[in-house]
């Protein structure tokens, strides 16, 4: 579901382009102490990872499936900053080599997918893991809630940039309620999908999981 | 690991864009797709000229047109939403075949269909010609951030490998008779992609160590400066001044 060239018109999304390049430059700086030589090779790997966890397909509803989109489950394992950076590099890859997503248009799904996805994701598991028990129940519950809305946020950033700059045709009113309309059932999956896969690392390696509680790592 | 392994979308059958420097690849087919999305929809004309250019690079290039369309098959989830356009749109509403359909939403079904289809030919023309060593090379040369780069090697580099690794558990999964029909059910697809993810993590940890005792020092050594590529860069500026000029006439003539 990357947007291709079309869509959206030059300047929204050299505007948007611009903001997520903003963002990319404040990840890189914010993860510069944790990207040392060796933690290089270990995003790539998260990137590939994220690369075939997006083929993971499951069941939605009467016979047709979605796909894992996988920014908050990135942003939850490796931390936001390198999260952001690693959906970011998965795009790229996707735009450039698998012609996924067009070239103009990067900009734009960066911003829905890395940003509003990841980091905006991250935000709500954050704010959740506030309020909820620091138990794995609590950390699986607080990361499919954010996944799944996350998924919405990302239509709804999407839904904007057309009412901005869409090729048009329809009302913005009518843009936004089919895209979360869409979204609703597919955060319903990712939620649930990015939920057990956390719960499932966390009952393995807890120390994978970026800032586990102690709690939990221990328990 | 082959070559040709890791890339399935690379054409082993080397036209003349094989031999363009991966840099001037990179930025005309950015340029190129920039004035393909900012010329007017109303200039038809404009659109038929990207695509004889483009046809005559694919021509150059020695690529099936097979090969091309097939590969365009990835759009289509998208181009679902702008075939809907023309029936949820709003305003004038003109009769096509007993159908009524808005004015405005036809136009942005055509501009969507045209931009998409020349935008993702562009690129596909660009990866089917540029092997991904080159193609990070072309990236790292025209300025983009060095970690960017770094982690884009490593990911295209195990992709296949943790692809197949997937690939391998899907089978394990359904040889033994999983087969998910509802989300209720999806509980063993993430266990597998829980221990997919912790495997990543792990070979990511053994590749840095295995690296590292074959004298890795965090930057990956320079390869042989690019030869000079003035006249490639001047036929890149003829191609991107040109379909500037076409997307300015269809301004103009709009």
């Amino acid at each position: 579901m990357h947007i291709p060239d079309g869509f959206i018109n030059v300047p929204t999304s050299v505007g948007f382009g611009a903001a997520s390049a903003g963002s990319l430059w404040f990840s890189l700086r914010r993860a510069a102490d944790y990207l040392d030589d060796r933690r290089i090779p270990l995003a790539g790997l998260v990137a590939a990872f994220v690369f075939a966890a997006q083929m993971v397909n499951f069941p939605v509803a009467a016979g047709t499936s979605g796909h894992l989109l996988g920014g908050v489950l990135a942003a939850v394992l490796v931390g936001p900053w390198l999260g952001s950076i690693v959906i970011t590099v998965v795009l790229i890859v996707q735009a450039f080599v698998f012609s996924d997503g067009g070239l103009s248009a990067l900009g734009l799904n960066v911003f829905n997918m890395a940003v509003v996805g990841a980091l905006g994701g991250y935000l709500i598991y954050s704010l959740l893991g506030r309020v909820l028990p620091s138990t794995r129940t609590g950390l699986t519950v607080a990361a499919g809630v954010a996944a799944g809305t996350s998924v919405v946020l990302a239509a709804l950033a999407f839904s904007l940039e057309y009412a901005i700059g869409g090729a048009g045709g329809a009302s913005a009113g009518t843009v936004a309620a089919a895209m979360v309309g869409v979204h609703l059932l597919i955060g319903i999956g990712e939620g649930l999908i990015t939920g057990l896969v956390v719960g499932a690392v966390l009952s393995a390696r807890p120390d994978l999981v970026y800032r586990t509680p102690l709690a939990v790592a221990h328990g | 690991m082959a070559g040709g392994h890791v890339h399935a979308l690379y054409r082993h059958h080397p036209g003349g864009l094989h031999r363009v420097e991966p840099q001037v690849k990179v930025a005309t087919t950015l340029l190129f797709v920039l004035a393909v999305v900012a010329a007017p929809r109303e200039a038809f004309w404009a659109f038929g000229v990207f695509g004889m250019l483009l046809a005559a690079l694919t021509a150059w290039g020695r690529i099936p047109p097979g090969f091309v369309l097939r590969r365009m098959l990835i759009e289509i989830p998208f181009l679902l939403f702008a075939v809907f356009l023309p029936f949820i749109g709003s305003g004038d509403r003109v009769d096509v075949a007993g159908l009524s359909l808005s004015v405005g939403g036809l136009w942005a079904a055509w501009n969507i269909l045209a931009k998409a289809t020349l935008g993702a030919w562009a690129s596909i023309l660009l990866a089917a010609t540029t092997q991904v060593p080159g193609l990070l090379e072309g990236l790292s040369r025209l300025r983009a951030p060095k970690v960017i780069t770094a982690i884009m090697g490593f990911m295209v580099r195990y992709l296949d490998v943790i692809v197949g690794e997937w690939n391998r558990m899907r089978v394990a999964l359904r040889s033994r008779a999983y087969r998910p029909r509802t989300l209720r059910q999806i509980g063993p697809l993430a266990a597998a992609s829980g221990s997919l993810f912790i495997r990543s993590y792990e070979r990511g940890e053994r590749v840095y160590l295995a690296m590292l005792s074959r004298g890795y020092t965090g930057a990956m050594p320079e390869t042989a400066p690019a030869a000079p590529a003035l006249r490639q860069w001047l036929a890149a500026a003829v191609v991107v001044t040109g379909a500037a000029a076409v997307t300015a006439m269809g301004w103009v003539t709009r």
